[in-house]
């Protein structure tokens, strides 16, 4: 278990000990309603040693990225880098990528831009 | 004054309004934009994981030909923008990622975060001057009631950017004002559009999107501006009964009658 603790301490590069459990980054989120762990409990799980159970939660794929968590948290956990940490250790793993390329055909409309297939993938896949 | 240009993937496909418009008003400002040979696409996210190096090196090429140029580098893209910067703010203080990019780059002169990185909003703001703009406008955009739609790359996190002021940023609206519309501050233009998310959960980025719109809306504002690609599809496509949205370059353009010029 600390193994897996110190794994998604070093690709996060953020001590998960430094929060104080203000909550500021889950009232902060804009994706909270989509995650079924919110943004201090993911800080918590992994300072505590529960990172299975995040591993297998749907919120790692629902987190935007829009740092909102990053912002307003006044102690510099950096909420999204452990978010992120989390879903690298999922999808580094042989044949555990959540986007797959011969499912973008199907998911191309005429307007959709370059940058929102480019952003899944590099967000979804390894 | 030249800039090197890093436009980006989608402003050469799907955003080439945001281009093409941004080149011609820059032209017609006296600042030329020379796009970086042999540019790489940049991810279109940033890499938030310390121990990856390969998603950071083609923001560290462009950085880097920028430096050899002399030349500060110019993004118009949102997304380009917040890349590349966070990857130079990393390339100056992070001296593991540093060393690591250095030593599979291998160039003559290796990269350490010489070369500012500026948004094009950046070089309206900062070297061009608001003021000079508003004297340059031809066709003032007089009674347009015009909401900014920030969004998240640009502002967040301040501290990397550097860009505005996070929670009430104004870049936008001294923008507009320069052109001579009437900005619309509204609660909602620094929150998020969906994002990539719109490709696996469209319901999620429409409720979102809506939110968005709604806000904008009761506030006055006629139509929204944005220099995001992506935030310009969630916020027209996702949206229930939205409000029209363009990129800033199309309406810096009409202001200073390059678009007429071209179109004649
Ligand atoms: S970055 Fe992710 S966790 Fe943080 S506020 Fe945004 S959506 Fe929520
Ligand atoms: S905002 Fe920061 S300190 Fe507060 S609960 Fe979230 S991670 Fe912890």
């Amino acid at each position: 278990m600390n193994d897996m603790i110190q794994t998604i301490e070093r690709i996060a590069g953020v001590n998960p000990r430094k929060c104080m459990k203000c909550g500021k980054c889950s009232g902060a989120c804009p994706a909270y309603d989509e995650m079924e762990y919110h943004p201090h409990q993911f800080v918590d799980m992994v300072e505590t040693g529960r990172i299975d159970e995040l591993m297998h939660s749907k919120g790692i794929y629902t987190c935007l990225s829009c740092f909102a968590c990053v912002e307003r948290c006044p102690r510099s956990v950096e909420p999204a880098k452990i978010i992120e940490a989390v879903r690298l250790a999922v999808i580094r793993q042989q044949g555990q990528d959540h986007l797959k390329p011969e499912q973008i055909p199907g998911l191309l409309d005429e307007d959709l831009p370059q940058q929102a297939i480019t952003s899944a993938f590099r967000k979804y896949r390894k | 004054m030249t800039f090197s240009y890093f436009p980006g993937c989608t402003l050469k496909t799907k955003a080439q309004d945001l281009d093409r418009w941004g080149r011609a008003a820059a032209k017609a400002l006296g600042f030329e934009l020379q796009e970086l040979p042999e540019w790489q696409c940049c991810g279109a996210v940033y890499p938030l994981a310390k121990d990856e190096i390969a998603t950071k090196l083609s923001s560290v090429r462009a950085l880097a030909a920028s430096r050899d140029l002399g030349q500060e580098l110019v993004t118009l893209c949102s997304a380009c923008h917040h890349v590349i910067k966070r990857v130079n703010g990393d390339m100056q203080n992070d001296k593991d990622i540093q060393t690591k990019v250095n030593n599979y780059l291998r160039l003559e002169t290796p990269y350490t975060g010489q070369t500012s990185v500026l948004h094009y909003l950046e070089v309206l703001r900062d070297r061009v001057g608001f003021d000079e703009i508003a004297k340059r406008v031809k066709h003032p955009l007089t009674g347009r009631k015009i909401g900014a739609y920030y969004g998240c790359l640009l502002l967040r996190p301040s501290k990397e950017m550097g860009f505005d002021d996070p929670e009430n940023p104004s870049i936008i609206e001294d923008f507009l004002r320069a052109l001579g519309a009437e900005p619309v501050v509204y609660a909602m233009r620094n929150e998020y559009c969906g994002g990539y998310v719109t490709i696996e959960n469209k319901s999620y980025a429409a409720k979102q999107v809506d939110r968005i719109m709604e806000n904008a809306r009761a506030c006055g504002a006629q139509m929204l501006v944005t220099a995001c690609p992506l935030c310009l599809y969630n916020l027209s496509v996702n949206a229930t009964d939205g409000l029209p949205v363009q990129y800033f370059t199309q309406l810096l353009a009409e202001a200073l009658g390059v678009k007429e010029e071209e179109d004649a």
